[in-house]
């Protein structure tokens, strides 16, 4: 299950960091003892698009083989849907990444040979931002973005 | 601690549509309590989905992922009859799985 | 009446079907209003309060009370055991206990008189503490109501108007309506009746009329609004405006909440129920 994983995002060096990092009491922030297994703590700090995308490896490319779905304006934040979809052959994951929250990557989905690239799930925004959706493709890395307006609502009614 | 999961695996066209809906606080570890002590994180991490026996899909989830997770995948291959698994473990080491039959 | 709100006017952003862009295939929303955040919420489904509707189902077929019988012979006004519809037409007058009554109080109504459980037990357990904190568990009484609730879903809401108390409790409903009370001075009506008002991003609903802007949102309870975390009936969101316009809290199934569901429902009048549906 791991292998796959690595393969597909080319983590390598960093999962054996993490394990150097480790033993040697330098533990990243957020990774812990009971994390579980092959999920990539390195990944999940990455404070910007940038840094993600330099983690799985690949310039990113803005195309539009790769969308992204979400509402113009989340009424909360806490609670925003969004779908991700790529149509280009050789998708082996996609990704979710919100530029402006706290760290970037918000999930992962890792494709097998039976996966049709399309997800969709709720996320937490913690302010306006935009939200890309990124596929990644063979050695490059495609992308759609959107801007999601996050406003505090009124009532709850 | 139950985390009950609910979940429907549809036939659309040539895939299987699973929609899934996850029980978890997915607490970010940003946020304080009442006495201003952080709660501590508390998140899904990785998610399998399988048909019968063959994983259709992984997941690796952080922090953001909306309380009570949602999650909607597809996959081919699939046909009426054939059991759907999701499962996942979170930072803490808890699990929780459930499965249904594609109708 | 002057204006106590700055309304901007947001044009609605276009209804798109969520699944219609994701599958490629023309999909009709389930809800065709110009909200496109919740529209989107409840096309995606996943609602949390399936969990309640659930264990309200466990609960109503449970044996349950002195009497050891589950709730399924309760009749909801359209016959014992009758649940598909019944939701639809709430409230309304029973002749068995004379009065008009919604969801809750009909649950009540047959917590005592099929399972026999005592005015005392019912005083204790579910009247005094009905409504979960932010976040936490609902209730026996909520999640019953969100079971019986969903057995309407997709219906026309057709709140009746038949019978004299139930004329009555539409008028009791709309005098409340419009009584400004507290110390703001507030009536529902100051928020909700006219078109165009908001508070911050809320569009208010005009309730005032039955073609009042979002006036069908008496349609769309129980629901799971994401700032409650937990599921919430109409009971719950009278008490929660009554606290917003600063005027005594209402007891839990009082007269005065249902009349005010009445008048609700009946603007709503023809609009599709969705429940449990999703709220901000």
């Amino acid at each position: 299950m791991n292998q796959t994983r690595r393969q597909v995002m080319q983590i390598g060096a960093g999962a054996a960091a993490l394990g150097v990092a480790a033993s040697a009491g330098l533990m990243p922030s957020i990774a812990q003892a009971a994390d579980a297994p092959g999920w990539n703590a390195q990944l999940f700090e990455a404070k910007s698009f940038a840094d993600v995308a330099k983690i799985w490896g690949g310039t990113p490319t803005e195309s539009t083989d790769v969308s992204i779905i979400g509402p113009d304006i989340a009424e909360n934040g806490a609670v925003v849907p969004v779908g991700v979809k790529s149509n280009a052959a050789g998708t082996t994951a996609l990704g979710i990444v919100v530029e402006k929250n706290p760290t970037s990557l918000v999930a992962q989905f890792n494709m097998t040979d039976v996966s049709i690239p399309n997800v969709a799930t709720r996320i937490k925004m913690a302010q306006t931002s935009n939200v890309y959706a990124v596929a990644k493709v063979g050695d490059k890395l495609l992308f759609s973005k959107k801007e999601i307006k996050v406003t505090l609502g009124g009532c709850g009614g | 601690m139950a985390y009950p999961m609910r979940m429907r695996a549809n036939i659309e066209g040539d895939a299987v549509v699973v929609r899934v809906l996850m029980t978890h606080p997915e607490e970010t570890g940003l946020l304080k309590d009442k006495e201003g002590k952080i709660i501590p994180a508390h998140f899904i991490q990785t998610v399998t989905c399988k048909n019968n026996d063959k994983t259709v899909l992984t997941c690796d989830w952080g922090t953001a992922i909306s309380k009570n997770p949602f999650l909607e995948f597809r996959f081919k291959g699939g046909k009426s009859g054939d059991k759907v698994t999701v499962s996942w473990i979170d930072n803490k080491g808890d699990t929780s799985t459930a499965d249904t039959t594609v109708s | 009446m002057k204006k106590r709100f700055i309304g901007i006017a947001i044009s609605a952003a276009a209804t798109t079907s969520f699944y219609a862009l994701t599958l490629g295939v023309g999909l009709t929303p389930t809800v065709a209003h110009a909200d496109s955040y919740i529209d989107m919420l409840n096309q995606m489904g996943g609602n949390p309060a399936e969990f309640n509707v659930s264990a309200g189902e466990k609960l109503f077929k449970e044996k349950r009370g002195p009497n050891h019988k589950s709730l399924e012979t309760c009749d909801f006004g359209l016959g014992p055991g009758v649940l598909k519809g019944a939701y639809a037409q709430l409230p309304r007058y029973f002749a068995d206990t004379g009065k008009v009554q919604d969801v809750e109080s009909r649950l009540v109504t047959c917590m005592e008189t099929i399972q026999g459980f005592s005015k005392e037990q019912i005083e204790k357990d579910v009247l005094k503490d009905p409504f979960a904190k932010n976040g936490g568990n609902a209730t026996d009484i909520v999640n019953l109501a969100a079971y019986v609730a969903h057995q309407s879903d997709g219906m026309p809401m057709e709140v009746p108007q038949n019978t004299p108390q139930e004329k009555l409790s539409f008028e009791n409903g709309k005098k409340f309506f419009w009584y400004r009370a507290g110390p703001y001075n507030f009536s529902c009506a100051t928020c909700h009746a006219e078109n165009d008002k908001q508070i911050k991003i809320s569009k208010l609903p005009n309730l005032s009329t039955p073609d009042g802007e979002k006036a069908w949102v008496a349609a769309t309870w129980p629901a799971y609004p994401d700032s409650q975390g937990v599921v919430r009936t109409l009971e719950w969101r009278m008490n929660d405006c009554m606290r917003q316009q600063r005027i005594a809290e209402p007891k839990y199934l009082s007269q005065v909440v249902i009349d005010l569901e009445t008048y609700m429902g009946v603007m709503a009048k023809g609009h599709k129920i969705l429940t449990p549906s999703f709220k901000r």
